[in-house]
């Protein structure tokens, strides 16, 4: 009897550490190739195998040394980041008024901003294009900086305000008995309480204007203004046959290092503020 | 020092009418408590004298001016609430100090000193790098009061502040505010609890409330000997004043009778009233007898020492001379 039991309870182990193994192989392994490609040369490129057999760093030197990529890594920063602010004020200040201020039409406006965040990209990507033209932004960072905004705002005001509107309003009535304007409410009281979810957004907001790829190549014409995403695309080796799938890869891990370095910095903050936004709301 | 004066005071929430009319005046360092159940309303008037509500219609007069559209920081007030709403991320000190920076012509070192004097008055001076969830419930709860004085308000508003503190730290806290108002005879505090052992032990004088409008205002023993309503005389007073109405109370020329349990006297036999024990509780300085005598709730006896009545054994009781309150149909006194 105690056999079996055990017996059962050993199958029971190893079955659950094989779905574990696959899970890990299935959604690692795409990462783990491009950072083994990364390190090849040559024709060993096009011979597969599982495990590092060369290594060089010819094709971060390649990445480096050719055409704009520095310059188009510093575009991305700079639009990422700027988004981010720029996101990050606009949302806290609206998130403010949609939580805390009663007025008509607030659950309209809520969901008129939920609605707008579901057109895909290529919906808007025209109209968009005439807007950035009469703006006069074509092939500028600016152009990115708008549109990554646009589409990034549906969501970072949906979360803040509902993470604004579980702060207890004790705290900002005491805030206004002392005196504060919504706008020191706002700054000294309620983005402290927030940091969690202010790390969260801005984060997932950074990450989505570092990655994003369509408005990208449509509002940039020159090598000099595009985003690291549309440069990798564009890379072109030796002739016109021929695919440079280790510079492309050395790129790639590259534009990769930054997000991960900054999901570990903010690592703790970002798992406080998943959890405190879900188990609020 | 201020007197606050609120004249034909309404407000409506959408179509329901929360206060309905209330006319009050709370005089220049007066300790005005406001009392009644729960939804009577206290809780909103005390919001609408601070100012973190609008008044629907009528006029609120702070030393004579009308303050209806002032805003809560500009009226010189200070508000202690019932979560302590203190800063989480803010340490003791700067919680006591945010007003005041916030402010124009106070310097650094001005600061500092009210905050210090304020934390003196408290014994909250070693706490003034803590932040407010390395206290205790008792603790944050000075912590709010000491905000609230740093300020140096002429009318200081508490809502519930000690419904969160257990029944040991409330008595501590509850003297302790009373202290602070000895201290700062030249404030006007206003205080809602539902409480009626607050009310009765802070109060200069007490209003109590019922569904929005003033049932009565006076001193809490005015309110205890001349209740002017059955509704006062049954939630003034611990324990509640025993109401006997119908054929027994036809003796007294009355509709209704109202007698403290602390006023009826147990006599051997011949009594006015006669009723069988339920139940007895020894408190040891006093104790309360329980009858059933065909009451709606038992009438409760209150004696002073230990007393040995038994379930079951019937009592003969009377009331004291001139304590008896008559109320007539309507539910008032009939004097």
């Amino acid at each position: 009897m105690g056999a079996t039991f055990d017996l059962w309870k050993l199958i029971k182990t190893v079955l659950f550490y094989t779905a574990v193994v696959f899970i890990v192989v299935v959604s690692v392994f795409p990462f783990y190739y491009a950072i083994l490609t990364s390190f090849k040369q040559g024709t060993d490129i096009f011979r597969i195998s599982y495990w590092p057999t060369s290594f060089s760093l010819e094709n971060y030197q390649a990445v480096f040394s050719q055409g704009s990529f520095p310059r188009n890594l510093l575009n991305s920063v700079f639009v990422a980041s700027v988004t981010v602010i720029l996101a990050l004020f606009l949302a806290v200040t609206a998130a403010f008024a949609l939580s805390r201020v009663r007025f008509r039409g607030r659950g309209f406006l809520l969901m008129v901003i939920l609605a707008v965040s579901m057109f895909p990209q290529i919906a808007v990507l025209s109209g968009l294009f005439e807007l950035i033209r009469a703006l006069g932004i074509y092939n500028t960072p600016w152009a990115l900086i708008f549109s990554y905004t646009i589409f990034t705002l549906p969501f970072t005001v949906w979360v803040l305000t509902t993470f604004m509107r579980d702060l207890p309003i004790e705290i900002e009535e005491a805030a206004i008995v002392d005196g504060a304007t919504p706008w020191v409410i706002i700054t000294r009281v309620f983005m402290p309480l927030m940091w969690p979810a202010l790390v969260t957004t801005g984060l997932l907001a950074f990450i989505g204007a570092w990655n994003e790829f369509l408005f990208a190549l449509t509002f940039t014409s020159s090598n000099d203004t595009r985003t690291v995403p549309v440069a990798i695309a564009l890379l072109s080796g030796g002739s016109q046959y021929e695919v440079p799938w280790g510079i492309i890869m050395a790129a790639s891990v590259i534009v990769t290092v930054p997000l991960v370095i900054l999901v570990l910095i903010f690592q703790r903050k970002i798992v406080s503020g998943l959890t405190a936004g879900g188990v609020k709301g | 020092m201020a007197s606050i004066e609120l004249r034909n005071i309404r407000k409506a929430f959408g179509v329901v009418e929360v206060i309905k009319g209330v006319d009050l005046t709370v005089r220049k360092g007066e300790f005005m408590v406001f009392v009644g159940p729960s939804g009577c309303g206290k809780s909103t008037l005390l919001r609408l004298i601070s100012g973190l509500e609008d008044i629907t219609s009528g006029e609120m007069l702070f030393d004579g001016k009308v303050v209806n559209s002032l805003a809560p920081s500009k009226r010189g007030i200070a508000m202690v609430f019932q979560s302590y709403a203190l800063y989480p991320h803010m340490t003791v000190y700067e919680n006591m100090a945010f007003g005041l920076t916030l402010e124009k012509g106070h310097d650094k070192e001005e600061i500092r000193q009210r905050v210090e004097k304020a934390a003196d008055m408290l014994q909250i001076r070693q706490y003034l790098d803590r932040l407010p969830k390395q206290l205790s419930g008792g603790q944050r709860q000075r912590v709010a009061i000491g905000r609230a004085i740093t300020r140096d308000p002429k009318v200081f508003l508490f809502d519930e502040p000690l419904s969160n503190l257990d029944a040991a730290l409330r008595v501590a806290t509850r003297i302790e505010i009373a202290k602070l108002h000895e201290s700062m005879d030249n404030v006007t505090m206003v205080y809602v609890t539902h409480d009626q052992v607050e009310a009765m032990t802070l109060a200069d004088r007490i209003c109590v409330l019922r569904d929005g409008l003033v049932e009565q205002v006076g001193t809490p023993m005015e309110l205890y000997e001349t209740p002017n309503s059955v509704f006062v005389a049954g939630f003034i007073g611990s324990p509640k004043m025993n109401f006997i109405s119908g054929d027994k109370a036809k003796p007294f020329n009355a509709e209704t009778v109202g007698i403290r349990g602390e006023h009826i006297n147990i006599v051997p036999s011949g009594g006015t009233w006669s009723g069988t024990v339920i139940h007895t509780e020894n408190l040891g300085a006093d104790s309360y007898v329980y009858l059933e005598m065909g009451t709606e709730e038992p009438v409760v006896v209150r004696l002073e020492g230990a007393n040995s009545y038994r379930s079951g054994d019937t009592v003969h009781i009377s009331p004291m001379d001139g304590k008896v309150h008559r109320f007539d149909g309507a539910g008032k006194p009939i004097l």
